[in-house]
């Protein structure tokens, strides 16, 4: 540590740390539900940056898309349904957090001193296994992105029960708040009560809503598109730069729950139905455990693309890659949206005097 | 024997099923979503039946495999072992995952009355389809040579968990946040974890559990595979139950729908329980002094005294599910107690004792499940006259609890038995009185339901006798399945016994996976 020179990625790193900091202590202070969900986006576009400047860039954008993102949504769509304020933490209970968290931390710095330095190039992280996959990806996989190589293929799958794991938390939403369609609690509640009040106050709040919004409208039917369209670039320029299906799954959900902010929930439903969403969920899993389905079918091992091109294991590994981050789309973008139906599906209509 | 017999004939199988290790996860994996496509609830439960009767098929084939001397490697993708993921099955695992299969099958077979009047039928398909990703999960676990691997398939499983105990939200409300604890304390098990196969990694460079073991070979002094032993140890304690991380369990098991709690009780404790020891014994080197003083100063102590206080604490809930529930934390000490020894016949007795104890507390929670469904039962007062108004139900959970008790003739006892001679061996007396005084203070609050079924006089009203909704004979084969395994155990306890003290030579005598 002590022969790098001071430079200016090291102030760079100091501050940012020292952000995230300020912002992890204000997290823990604040009771106002509304600040906390706010700086936990912050918090996540610092670290976001951070990684950056790791030069950690598929980490990076996916903690921009998923943390600063899609997650804020979420969280804001949550606390909308409890309250604003949290009740304060008894006394006792702050110490006891606070000494295991110390301890914790405690244990954390112990690690530390025999850390390798970072970035050191002898250290065992970057001359073993990952060295291995820097040196092997371009003659197997064939694509200049390593990471895509060793999440879609060389860990494959690690990615698939990834991809699984979200298909469980949309399920989980699905089963305790339901999203409108058949299994859902929320079938008889939700859809109704919003339909009375929109039937009721159709003439009166929904079209004076509809005027009020008409740039955005204008603005948003700009936007989605241009969002859709990105998404489809980062889907498939995985490859080569940063991106893959989940950040691409994320993108496109977010330009649903855009088009559901400003034109209401009724015309989503309408567009995208709930159990079109729910099959959805289930069917980007199906793509990718599919894709392992093949591979055994034809000889191979589960998740083995080499086989998919009998002439071109590397054009194998292409198709393969390609149609496991099409599964890993399908269910992170049908997961984000359930989650978001979940939510809607239990608010009372928001006036807008409530924003 | 015969037993071993009808194994090694399905084994010949094994030339067709070169797949058997993944596909054993990759079934019900992919089985989950399809039943929640499927949507109808009597087609996905059927769907779900004959599903994991392919795995406990499959895993049976792995069994059988593993008896006959070999260990299975399967690389995924076919990568070879440290650029990939692979997956490994020695005698230590083939139980597990045959145990984790096997209970689902059954829990399925019981769960359909229980599920059709406890769970709204528009959310039963997606019920069964959780709860394949559950099984999926578990069996994941417990099959993987991957440290990473682990972690992915310990929240597939968790999470999935977390959402299937929430569902007991129909019969009580509190199942929300039962699971909303147990949510919040399994992560923070699962990032412990996590940070520690992460400083793992940092240490080693690589995944691959037997590859860490390999690397950790040359000296484990160094602060970042202790400070990655640690976190690991606490992660996976969470997950464990062990004393006294175990707050998340009584409500959890308490509030779970009825077919839930008979899969959790003899599954998800017990995986955590296997990947405890493989961490501890085939990544980590259990000889080493950091290693043993933790054996020592830690997990003894703390199994001691699990074995003691949530006995006492079992002896005083009046809730059924509850008492049970603490029961199974003063179980989980035994095992630990086992493991901490840190020898052959040790850790042998607790791996006995984790098989034989899935088979008691599953048949005890179908049991109860089954007074719930007919009597209303919660508390252990309103079990009074049992004995008359449900006997198939009453004789089935006295069986069980005899063998909770370690009442010769039933598995409980083999196990207990194993147990107390290795204490005996490593000179632990004092561990010896733990194991008498927590058997005591089993047979006090077992004894507490016997007596309420069989001397007190069943309930009524005025003169008309109480009106008991006559058990499924669906849900009464499977609970008769696991007494009869109960006591089939007691009889020939071979096929776990060997495959334990197998496992306990493998992971002392230096075999990594």
């Amino acid at each position: 540590m002590s022969d790098l020179p001071i430079d200016i990625f090291t102030i760079i790193d100091l501050i940012i740390m020292s952000m995230l900091l300020v912002v992890g202590i204000a997290l823990v202070r604040l009771n106002n539900l509304f600040a906390v969900v706010m700086l936990y986006g912050v918090y996540s576009l610092l670290a976001a940056i951070w990684f950056v400047s790791l030069d950690a860039v598929d980490v990076a954008f996916t903690e921009a898309a998923v943390g600063a993102g899609i997650s804020t949504v979420l969280m804001l769509g949550a606390m909308l349904l409890t309250s604003r304020e949290a009740d304060p933490t008894p006394v006792l209970r702050r110490w006891t957090s606070f000494l295991i968290v110390a301890a914790t931390g405690a244990a954390l710095f112990y690690a530390t001193l025999d850390m390798p330095s970072f970035g050191d190039a002898a250290s065992p992280a970057n001359s073993y296994v990952g060295l291995q996959y820097m040196h092997h990806t371009i003659s197997e996989i064939g694509m200049p992105n390593v990471v895509t190589a060793v999440l879609a293929s060389y860990r494959g799958y690690d990615t698939f029960g990834e991809t699984v794991v979200v298909l469980t938390a949309g399920l989980g939403v699905m089963l305790i708040l339901g999203i409108g369609v058949s299994g859902g609690q929320a079938a008889p509640s939700a859809p109704e009560v919003q339909s009375k009040t929109a039937k009721k106050s159709k003439d009166v709040s929904v079209k004076s809503t509809e005027n009020h919004h008409i740039v955005l409208q204008v603005i948003a039917k700009m936007l989605i598109p241009i969002i859709v369209l990105y998404a489809l670039y980062v889907q498939f320029h995985g490859d080569f730069g940063p991106g893959g299906g989940f950040q691409a799954g994320v993108i496109l959900a977010s330009a649903v729950i855009l088009y559901s902010l400003i034109f209401g929930m009724e015309e989503t439903r309408r567009a995208i139905p709930p159990r079109f969403v729910q099959i959805g969920t289930a069917l980007g899993v199906l793509i990718y455990g599919g894709t392992g389905i093949v591979t055994l079918a034809l000889g191979g091992k589960f998740l083995d693309y080499n086989v998919l091109n009998a002439h071109d294991p590397v054009h194998g590994q292409h198709l393969g890659i390609m149609f496991v981050e099409i599964g890993v789309l399908v269910t992170v973008a049908s997961v984000m949206l359930a989650i978001y139906y979940g939510f809607a599906a239990r608010y009372r209509e928001l006036k807008d005097q409530d924003w | 024997m015969s037993l071993m017999s009808a194994i090694s004939s399905i084994s010949g199988l094994r030339d067709l099923l070169p797949h058997a290790a993944a596909l054993v996860v990759v079934i019900p994996l992919l089985a989950g979503p399809i039943a929640v496509i499927l949507a109808k609830a009597r087609l996905a439960w059927l769907w779900s039946v004959l599903v994991a009767a392919a795995a406990f098929g499959l895993s049976l084939v792995l069994l059988g495999t593993v008896l006959g001397g070999e260990t299975i490697t399967y690389e995924m993708g076919n990568w070879p072992a440290p650029l990939g993921i692979i997956y490994y099955v020695d005698s230590l695992n083939a139980l597990v995952i045959s145990l984790v299969s096997g209970m689902a099958l059954l829990a399925l077979l019981y769960g359909w009355p229980m599920v059709e009047r406890e769970i709204e039928p528009k959310k039963q398909a997606m019920f069964f389809g959780t709860f394949l990703i559950c099984l999926a999960g578990l069996i994941g676990v417990a099959i993987t040579g991957d440290a990473f691997n682990v972690f992915v398939f310990l929240e597939v499983s968790s999470i999935s968990t977390y959402v299937l105990v929430a569902m007991g939200a129909g019969q009580n409300r509190q199942a929300l946040t039962a699971s909303f604890n147990y949510l919040i304390l399994g992560t923070i098990g699962a990032t412990f974890f996590v940070i520690g196969v992460g400083l793992l990694y940092m240490a080693t460079g690589t995944l691959n559990m037997a590859d860490i073991s390999r690397l950790l070979a040359d000296g484990d002094n160094d602060r970042v595979v202790r400070a990655a032993f640690s976190f690991i140890v606490i992660g996976l304690g969470l997950k464990t139950a062990m004393f006294p991380l175990h707050t998340w369990l009584p409500n959890a098991y308490a509030f779970s729908p009825s077919m839930i709690g008979v899969f959790l009780a003899s599954t998800a404790t017990k995986v955590a329980f296997y990947t405890l020891i493989r961490f501890l014994f085939s990544v980590f080197h259990a000889g080493a002094p950091f290693e043993t003083a933790m054996f020592d100063y830690v997990l003894a102590p703390m199994a001691i005294t699990a074995m003691i206080v949530c006995s006492v604490q079992a002896s005083f809930q009046p809730d059924v599910r509850r008492l049970l529930a603490y029961s199974s934390v003063a179980q989980l000490g035994y095992m630990l107690l086992g493991l901490s020894m840190g020898t052959v016949a040790g850790l042998s007795a607790g791996l006995l004792h984790m098989f034989n104890h899935a088979l008691m507390k599953g048949a005890l929670f179908m049991a109860v499940g089954l007074a719930t469904l007919g009597l209303g039962v919660i508390q252990v007062s309103e079990m009074r006259g049992m004995g008359k108004t449900m006997p198939l139900t009453a004789a089935g959970l006295s069986i069980a609890g005899l063998s909770l008790m370690g009442v010769p003739l039933t598995a409980g006892f083999v196990s207990k038995y194993y147990l107390v001679i290795a204490a005996l061996e490593r000179g632990w007396w004092w561990a010896v009185a733990a194991i008498v005084v927590s058997s005591v203070l089993a047979i006090f609050y077992i004894g507490r339901m016997i007596e309420a079924m069989y001397l007190q006089k069943p309930p009524s009203h005025g003169d008309d006798p109480v009106i008991v909704v006559r058990s499924p004979i669906l849900a009464i084969v499977p609970l008769y399945i696991l007494v009869a395994a109960n006591i089939w155990f007691f009889f020939d306890p071979s096929v776990p016994k060997g495959l334990a003290d197998s496992a306990a030579t493998l992971l002392l005598g230096g075999g990594a996976p």
